[in-house]
């Protein structure tokens, strides 16, 4: 680094003042929150804080203050790890079957490419109105785990694409050479090469999922997901336990994000081990 | 290729994909083009094959009010998440040295994107609100002497949710065309004396504008069909095309809800296929 320095230039000192404001920017409200969630018992929505206290967080746990916190959030975690599970499979299946031309690949193509633009509330429209049309009763392991898929199927494609487009074929025909079978070149060679990036789309589609309210508007059915339960709390609750209740679902997407990364870095070093 | 597997094997890999597209993509939409031509009542949809609900739809001039409100809010992300995404795609990507900081930096852009888009909405009422901090501070500090009410609830709160929350959608594919420039153009242009401002206009922003193409069509189609984001923060006061789609899905008017959701289809489509003109994008995976 100390060698190639040359002299940073005045825009260099301006740019990062923009990316400083920008970070502050993308925080700053995540942060506001985080502070007034430990507000007093007495205390309301705004500044200044009115004492300190885990009230808020007690509260999130009492049926009669916030609806059903504790069943949306199992079945947002349960249908998020459906999802992750079924994406991770079946992108890294389109992704083997898009190395090669195929009759029919663009048309996949386009339909990821559609899957993703067509907005959400289109998604929980057509998939209500289908359900309704047919008589089934939408539920949240049925009609919303499809209208999630067709959320994180696009993302898990593409992120496929960019691995397999960067990845050198030669390892596979060494294995082949060496009397591994499809299967067994798939396990002990590709699978170990792409782990990383799967881990990414497991990521990914976990989050896409959890977060995920305009998909599961009209296809949830009777029982509400984490992100319908609060939206329908922001309409109804004035007191900070809507903070007290961001805190702990952002404070979850951190758990998940760290896991990720965490397993990305022991794959990355156990590779390096190996090697 | 290296496998030499037949090409039975690709349509058995690619099948569960193309399945659920088709169960939960196309056949929906299909179903939403047919119930747009449905009679509806209180209670039920009625099978039918009429054209109220379009000529209903379009010719209200509320729809066409609440087409341009959309089209402003689209607008005004549109610019203020293109110059901030540029920006700081440049920054990271021409004026951080070293990749790991790089990484770093680019990670610490991305963490908000992993949670939850209404509790980052929400996160902005202290912020905001009529005795927020930010009024709080403009008052102290003497710039203004009543609370600004314009701040919360309005077309400003709307405009700065969705910057806030989708100018990521911008820095990532532009950082990721940014990356690919080789840096010897840049070195050619600064031998051949071109100043730092003209090298970025006559070398950068064009071979940047995959990456533009890519965040435009994300943030244009996400704002274009966005609900939630209006309704919270405008509090009930404006309206957009999903504004009006969810409205209607509310009161169980699915056909009218159908025909809307028709149009609005209609519109995003029109808009991706003019800005695909300016990208192939396979190309840039």
């Amino acid at each position: 680094m100390a060698i190639t320095r040359e002299r940073r230039s005045t825009s260099f000192y301006i740019l990062a003042a923009f990316f400083t404001l920008f970070v502050l920017f993308l925080y700053g409200p995540m942060l506001t929150i985080f502070i007034l969630s430990f507000q007093g018992e007495n205390g309301g929505l705004t500044f200044p804080m009115n004492g300190f206290s885990f009230h808020w967080f007690g509260n999130l746990f009492e049926q009669q203050a916030v609806g059903d916190f504790g069943g949306s959030f199992t079945r947002s975690l349960k249908l998020g790890l459906i999802v992750m599970v079924v994406t991770v499979v079946v992108s890294f299946m389109a992704g083997l079957a898009f190395r090669k031309r195929f009759r029919g690949d663009s048309v996949i193509f386009y339909l990821a490419i559609a899957s993703l633009i067509v907005p959400s509330i289109l998604i929980s429209l057509g998939i209500g109105l289908l359900f309704n049309i047919i008589e089934w009763q939408p539920q949240w392991f049925t009609s919303a785990l499809g209208a999630h898929l067709t959320w994180t199927f696009p993302f898990g494609l593409l992120i496929m694409f960019a691995v397999f487009n960067r990845f050198d074929p030669s390892y596979e025909e060494a294995a082949r050479d060496l009397g591994a079978s499809n299967w067994q070149t798939i396990q002990y060679v590709v699978l170990p090469m792409v782990g990383p990036s799967l881990i990414g789309v497991a990521m990914f589609s976990f989050t896409l999922s959890y977060d995920e309210f305009a998909r599961t508007l009209m296809t949830a059915g009777a029982l509400n997901t984490l992100p319908l339960e609060i939206y329908g709390m922001t309409t109804n609750v004035t007191t900070p336990v809507l903070y007290a209740l961001g805190t702990v679902t952002t404070g979850f997407s951190f758990l998940v994000i760290g896991i990720a990364l965490g397993s990305v870095m022991i794959l990355r070093r156990r590779k390096g081990q190996k090697a | 290729m290296a496998f030499d597997t037949s090409k039975r094997s690709s349509y058995f890999l690619i099948t569960p994909m193309a399945a659920i597209f088709a169960v939960f993509l196309v056949i929906p939409l299909l179903t939403i083009v047919i119930v747009s031509f449905w009679d509806y009542d209180e209670y039920r949809i009625l099978p039918d094959f009429i054209l109220e609900n379009y000529s209903y739809l379009l010719g209200s001039s509320v729809t066409w009010k609440i087409y341009l409100n959309t089209l402003k809010y689209a607008a005004l992300t549109w610019v203020f998440t293109l110059s901030i995404g540029f920006t700081v795609a440049y920054f990271l990507a021409f004026h951080v040295r070293s990749l790991t900081w790089q990484i770093v930096l680019f990670m610490l852009c991305t963490i908000p994107f992993w949670t939850s888009n209404i509790i980052r909405m929400i996160s902005w009422i202290p912020f905001l609100g009529r005795n927020g901090l930010l009024n709080s501070a403009l008052i102290n500090l003497g710039i203004v002497d009543q609370p600004l009410e314009f701040l919360l609830f309005s077309d400003f709160a709307v405009v700065l949710a969705d910057v806030h929350l989708y100018t990521l959608f911008m820095v990532v594919p532009i950082f990721n065309s940014m990356m690919r420039i080789d840096r010897s153009l840049i070195e050619a242009a600064r031998d051949a004396g071109a100043s730092g401002f003209e090298t970025l206009k006559s070398v950068i922003v064009p071979l940047s504008k995959p990456g533009i193409a890519i965040g435009s069509i994300f943030v244009i189609t996400v704002v274009m069909g966005d609900f939630i984001t209006v309704r919270l923060m405008s509090g009930g006061q404006s309206a957009s095309v999903g504004l009006q789609i969810s409205n209607e899905i509310g009161l169980l008017q699915y056909p009218a809800a159908a025909a809307s959701a028709v149009v609005l289809l209609i519109t995003v489509l029109l808009i991706v296929t003019g800005l695909l003109r300016l990208v192939d994008i396979r190309k840039e995976l």
